[in-house]
């Protein structure tokens, strides 16, 4: 008994490790600026986890078969542990996991704790349920005012576009986000109704929006393409459905589109749509 | 202490009539036995909802005729419903872990054995006992009659998954199908629940404080006793908080206040304030709901964890015949899990608009949390090292919660810090790491439970070989339906999908899904072999005797299954450790905490604490 | 609570710390087992109900942490917070309530000195006392409902009644400890059941007190810190 359970523990062992090691169904290609450090810092910790899993099932394995009891009256060893075993693997466990620890704040900081930096593509993001709206400054770069009180969805009015305010004129309202490559994003984040959570897998980048709250992130693509956009924080019914497409424009094409007028802009983004093709999964 | 025997014996009468033995009953064997069947009549629930649930991820479209007749509502054409889904979440995910992973190992296992094994007759407050239990049944049939009384939405209960995230939560039926009535109640039954584990938690702590035998000094206790106390202190300090922010999302669905419910919100084309469906709201935080919850929230996860811990190493003990590695850096290491659990809450809030400086600090506590688990771990392979291990079923179960436990727990240390969290959260990988750790080895901690103390629980042995056919079935089951969530989750597969087809990334997982999928019904129909053998060995299975696995502690002092009084009038002396086996020169392999000093045996010893199977 | 009759009279005297000859359990020869001084009280139902009830008030105080720091975090997260008028009926109320702790420790003192009929007295007063400062509590909310004041006008205004009331609740509990006493006194006496009163009594008093200290820091959150 002893010895299957050792050969199931250890073929279960090689299972679950070469699931991650062919890296069939894995992250798909990064087209963000932090995201190569941030998968190395994934790597280093997928190692060290996959090092002490195996180690701790080979070593639980080994234990169930060497110590099955057997047809011998030998009685089994007699000692109720080692001061120095323990005193031993604290210490040891305790440098890697607080290390680890330590190094995974490096991709962290360098997106949260400081704000983004000067010449950035500023966009306000007003999500509600099952849409997103995406709200461009225009031309000018200065965003319209908007109001919770002119919010009406009934006549397309998403996010609450002042009219009256003359920087709006030239403003466009999305629902795909446009963002120009190789320069930083600033997405200032807000809901209407419920938490959503702005989820782009290719961009290694999560950030939950909260009503309520103005949540201002930043993050830089580096690679010309459309993406999926998901909702990934639970919002209602249509959660799933509440999708969209990130478009990641060479630069003077982005300062093309963001220069057209209100309803060219609307046009010719569903051509851009049609013209870049989602990456080959 | 010699001079002072008392001379007389009154020992407590077992009630007679069936009212006060068996339902109102405040006996805690009674009582845990109560706990246990409520637990298993729950997780069948929980897992037909999780059947449902992968049907609906890995056949969508599909028609399924039944589930048209059961739910034409939820599932019109017999094909589900996104909202039906999403409630289906909701509902497991709470009956799982409150009505499961709380009542089982603590109000269940505790209960029946922290008083025998600590040598106390009962509970310290048996009255406050039973109203733990019935308090605790009246949040779970609240929480089931949500099923039912959600019907005009044609879900099964409230959506907003276990943590029931406002202001999705507090806005009401505006914001949804699955925000009515089916919240409040959902609301509701927490909030009993947590009266009901509050009281069982202060009964815990007080028992064990006070009622402990003669010689039980504290590090003289199983491992179980300490992971049974150690729980009911988390649960002690963590449920009133969750009660508190019950109390407040309560009151901002039906009284109109705003403590989650932030102003200015429009939701389904109604401004807040301008209609009498949508109360005018101002200035609530939706994250302090978050930082309430997460404050009960993490701590649970040990509470669910912790007594399959002390099983685990009780059981690893007795049947390795070997102590327990490492008592003491045991008894730190629970203390240090459940010390370290109140100051992680923060993980579950990276990405929620927390200040990033905090999730810096929460990452690092979070990581250290693992240190204690990773010493735990040592400890259970030391404990096996060296021994004579006997493959009962229960040891087999033991043995799996201990690889389980390292395959679900170790993957917090990508999940425990910031930058990863980016890609990681609210995806499979999440879902993944807290059903091996919290769900499934937490249920193999309680199976391995069962099966060690069925023969004392009743008096009859349970099935060893059809346990083991469970055990092999189930272990394998629960790998091959976990593992590979962890490889969806970095594909980037959101949680909470009620459906994958929108998404051209998730597409080619596909194969994965059905083949979890396919994991998870033959994981859940084998349990119906556990459930066959449970039953039918409770009244077919072998006589027990009083101490059939020639084990060490109090338990196995009294007959199978414990008089009414536990000890018979004559409560046991504890001489020693609790997990004295291999002792060199004694006369049997093990020596029971009981047992006098050898070579000191006055004659006529054996008669106040006879057990059989144990020779001189 | 059955005695213990146990097979120790056949057994040797203990050695001190307890530990067994044999190498003893937890790595440790014979030491550091039992070194727990004297055997727990077992018998002793006032340590019980003691240890039980600082346990359950620890719960409480955990209940009460949390909606303090509910109030805390909402008062700092938004400017729609509008400070409440202090309805000056809450100051006979805290009166009441320090008086009715004051009359409950004149009970105890009264059934330890064993004088049946002033202990069921100042029973009655307490009670009444507990009795007026619900009520009083009362008449505070129907002074703020009389000022267009309710629960959801503003988040002082919800705090106030929520804290008030889940007080109250707390507070109720208490009385119907009191009233468990009352009833008890007209039970005929014995040593062990005067024992087990005292210690009932002693572990009511407990509650009692911390319900007066929850009330006085309540108020002081409520109207000194806003």
């Amino acid at each position: 008994m002893g010895r299957v359970l050792a050969v199931i523990i250890w073929l279960l062992t090689l299972g679950s490790v070469s699931l991650f090691f062919v890296k069939k169904w894995w992250f798909p290609t990064a087209i963000s600026e932090h995201a190569p450090a941030l998968d190395r810092q994934f790597m280093l910790t997928i190692i060290v986890v996959g090092l002490a899993f195996t180690a701790a099932q080979i070593g639980l394995g080994y234990m169930v078969w060497k110590y099955r009891e057997t047809g011998n009256r030998q009685r089994a060893l007699y000692t109720h542990g080692s001061s120095k075993l323990e005193v031993i693997w604290t210490t040891v466990t305790a440098v890697i996991f607080i290390g680890l620890a330590v190094m995974g704040q490096s991709v962290w900081a360098s997106l949260r704790f400081n704000e983004a930096p000067a010449g950035s593509f500023p966009v306000e993001v007003v999500a509600q349920q099952f849409q997103w709206n995406f709200h461009y400054a225009g031309k000018d770069g200065v965003f319209g005012r908007t109001d919770p009180q002119l919010i009406d969805d009934s006549s397309l009015n998403f996010i609450g576009l002042d009219d009256a305010d003359p920087n709006m004129k030239d403003d466009a309202v999305h629902s795909v986000l446009v963002v120009p490559v190789n320069r930083p994003v600033e997405l200032s984040l807000r809901s209407k109704d419920v938490i959503h959570n702005f989820w782009v897998p290719q961009l290694r980048f999560k950030q939950d929006l909260v009503p309520g709250m103005v949540i201002k992130v930043h993050f830089t693509a580096n690679t010309v393409g459309k993406y999926e956009l998901a909702c990934a924080e639970l919002c209602g019914q249509l959660h799933f459905k509440m999708k969209s497409y990130l478009l990641v424009l060479p630069a003077e094409e982005h300062q093309a589109l963001m220069a057209l007028p209100q309803e060219d802009f609307q046009t010719k983004v569903t051509e851009l749509l049609t013209k870049y093709q989602l990456p080959a999964y | 202490m010699s001079g002072e025997t008392h001379a007389e014996v009154h020992r407590h009468p077992a009630p007679t009539s069936f009212i006060r033995k068996y339902i109102f009953s405040v006996d805690h064997k009674v009582i845990g036995i109560q706990y246990i069947l409520l637990a298993l009549v729950a997780v069948l629930v929980g897992m037909t909802m999780s059947v449902l649930m992968r049907m609906n991820l890995s056949w969508p479209g599909t028609n399924w005729p039944i589930l048209g007749t059961l739910f034409p509502g939820g599932a019109p054409d017999g094909m589900m419903t996104p909202e039906f889904y999403l409630s289906l979440v909701t509902m497991h995910g709470t009956i799982m872990v409150f009505f499961v992973l709380t009542t089982a190992p603590q109000g269940g296992f505790g209960n029946y054995f922290l008083p025998i094994q600590i040598g106390a007759e009962d509970m310290a407050f048996p009255v406050l006992n039973m109203l733990s239990f019935w308090v605790t049944f009246v949040g779970f049939i609240v929480i089931l009659s949500a099923i039912f009384f959600s019907g005009a939405e044609s879900t099964v209960g409230p959506i907003g998954g276990w943590t029931g995230y406002a202001p999705l939560s507090a806005v009401g039926q505006i914001a949804g199908p699955g925000q009515g009535l089916g919240m409040n109640l959902w609301i509701i039954s927490i909030a009993i629940f947590c009266v009901g584990s509050l009281l069982g938690a202060l009964n815990f702590i007080t028992t064990l404080l006070n009622m402990r035998t003669r010689g039980m000094s504290l590090m003289r206790m199983p491992l179980t006793c300490w992971a049974w106390f150690t729980t009911a202190v988390l649960a002690l300090l963590s449920f009133p908080v969750l009660l508190g922010g019950g109390i407040l999302l309560l009151l901002d669905r039906v009284a109109g206040t705003s403590f989650f419910i932030p102003g200015g919100l429009y939701i389904s084309g109604l401004l807040s304030g301008t209609d009498a469906r949508f109360p005018i709201h101002t200035g609530g935080s939706p994250i302090l709901w978050q930082h309430l919850f997460w404050f009960f929230g993490h701590p649970e996860v040990y509470i669910a964890i912790l007594p399959g811990m002390g099983a685990t190493s009780h059981i690893l003990s007795t049947f390795a015949r070997k102590p327990v590695f490492g008592y003491r850096a045991m008894v730190f290491a629970i203390f240090a899990i459940g010390l370290l659990g109140f100051f992680v809450w923060g993980h579950h809030m990276f990405i929620s608009g927390m200040s990033p400086y905090s999730a810096m600090t929460f990452s690092i506590l979070t990581l250290s949390i693992g240190v204690p688990s990773a010493v735990k771990t040592f400890n259970w392979l030391g404990t096996l090292w060296g021994g004579r291990i006997r493959f009962t079923t229960a040891m087999l179960f033991a043995i799996g919660f201990v690889s389980l436990f390292v395959a679900g727990g170790i993957t917090g240390l990508v999940l425990g810090q910031t930058s990863l969290d980016l890609p990681m959260h609210d995806t499979y990988f999440v879902t993944a790491h807290f059903h091996l750790v919290m769900g499934v080895a937490s249920i193999f901690g309680m199976f391995a439970a069962t099966y060690f103390w069925f023969p004392k629980m009743f008096g009859r042995m349970m099935n060893e070989k059809l346990g083991k056919i469970h055990f092999w079935i189930t272990f394998v089951g629960v790998y091959c339906i976990f593992v590979p969530m962890h490889t969806m989750g970095i594909s980037g597969m959101p949680r909470r999908f009620a459906q994958f087809t929108e998404y051209e990334y998730l597409k080619s997982l596909h194969p994965l899904v059905v083949f979890v999928s396919i994991a998870a019904i033959a994981t859940v129909l084998i349990q119906i072999l556990f459930y066959l053998n449970l039953f039918w060995s409770m009244f077919k299975g072998e006589k027990a005797s009083q101490n059939p696995w020639d084990a060490t502690t109090l338990e196995w002092n009294t007959t199978s299954p414990p008089p009414h009084d536990n000890f018979a009038g004559v409560l046991p002396v504890v001489h020693r450790g609790p997990y004295e086996f291999a002792v060199p020169g004694a006369p049997n392999d093990f020596l029971m905490q009981t047992d006098p000093e050898p070579g000191e045996v006055p004659a006529g010893e054996g008669s106040g604490n006879g057990h059989d199977g144990h020779k001189h | 609570m059955a005695t213990m009759v146990t097979s120790t009279k056949q057994l040797p005297q203990r050695k001190s710390g307890g530990g067994s000859k044999l190498p003893g359990s937890n790595g440790r020869s014979g030491k550091g087992n039992g070194h727990e001084g004297p055997f727990p009280e077992y018998d002793s139902t006032a340590n019980r109900y003691r240890i039980g009830m600082w346990v359950g008030l620890a719960s409480i105080l955990m209940l009460f942490t949390a909606l303090t720091s509910a109030y805390i975090v909402r008062a700092a997260s938004s400017n729609d917070w509008k400070a409440l008028p202090m309805p000056r009926i809450l100051l006979l109320s805290t009166a009441v309530i320090l008086l009715s702790s004051a009359t409950l420790e004149y009970a105890k003192r009264k059934l330890k000195a064993s004088q049946e009929s002033g202990y069921k007295t100042w029973l009655l007063i307490t009670t009444a006392l507990g009795l007026g400062f619900l009520a009083s509590q009362l008449l505070a909310w129907r002074q703020l409902v009389g000022q267009g004041v309710y629960v959801a006008t503003h988040p002082h205004s919800s705090f106030f009644y929520l804290l008030t009331a889940t007080h109250g609740v707390h507070l109720l509990g208490g009385l119907l400890a009191l009233v468990y006493l009352i009833v008890r006194t007209s039970k005929p006496l014995d040593e062990s059941f005067q024992a087990k009163r005292l210690a009932a009594a002693g572990a009511v008093g407990i509650y009692w007190h911390f319900m007066d200290i929850l009330w006085i820091y309540l108020f002081l959150l409520l109207f000194l810190w806003r």
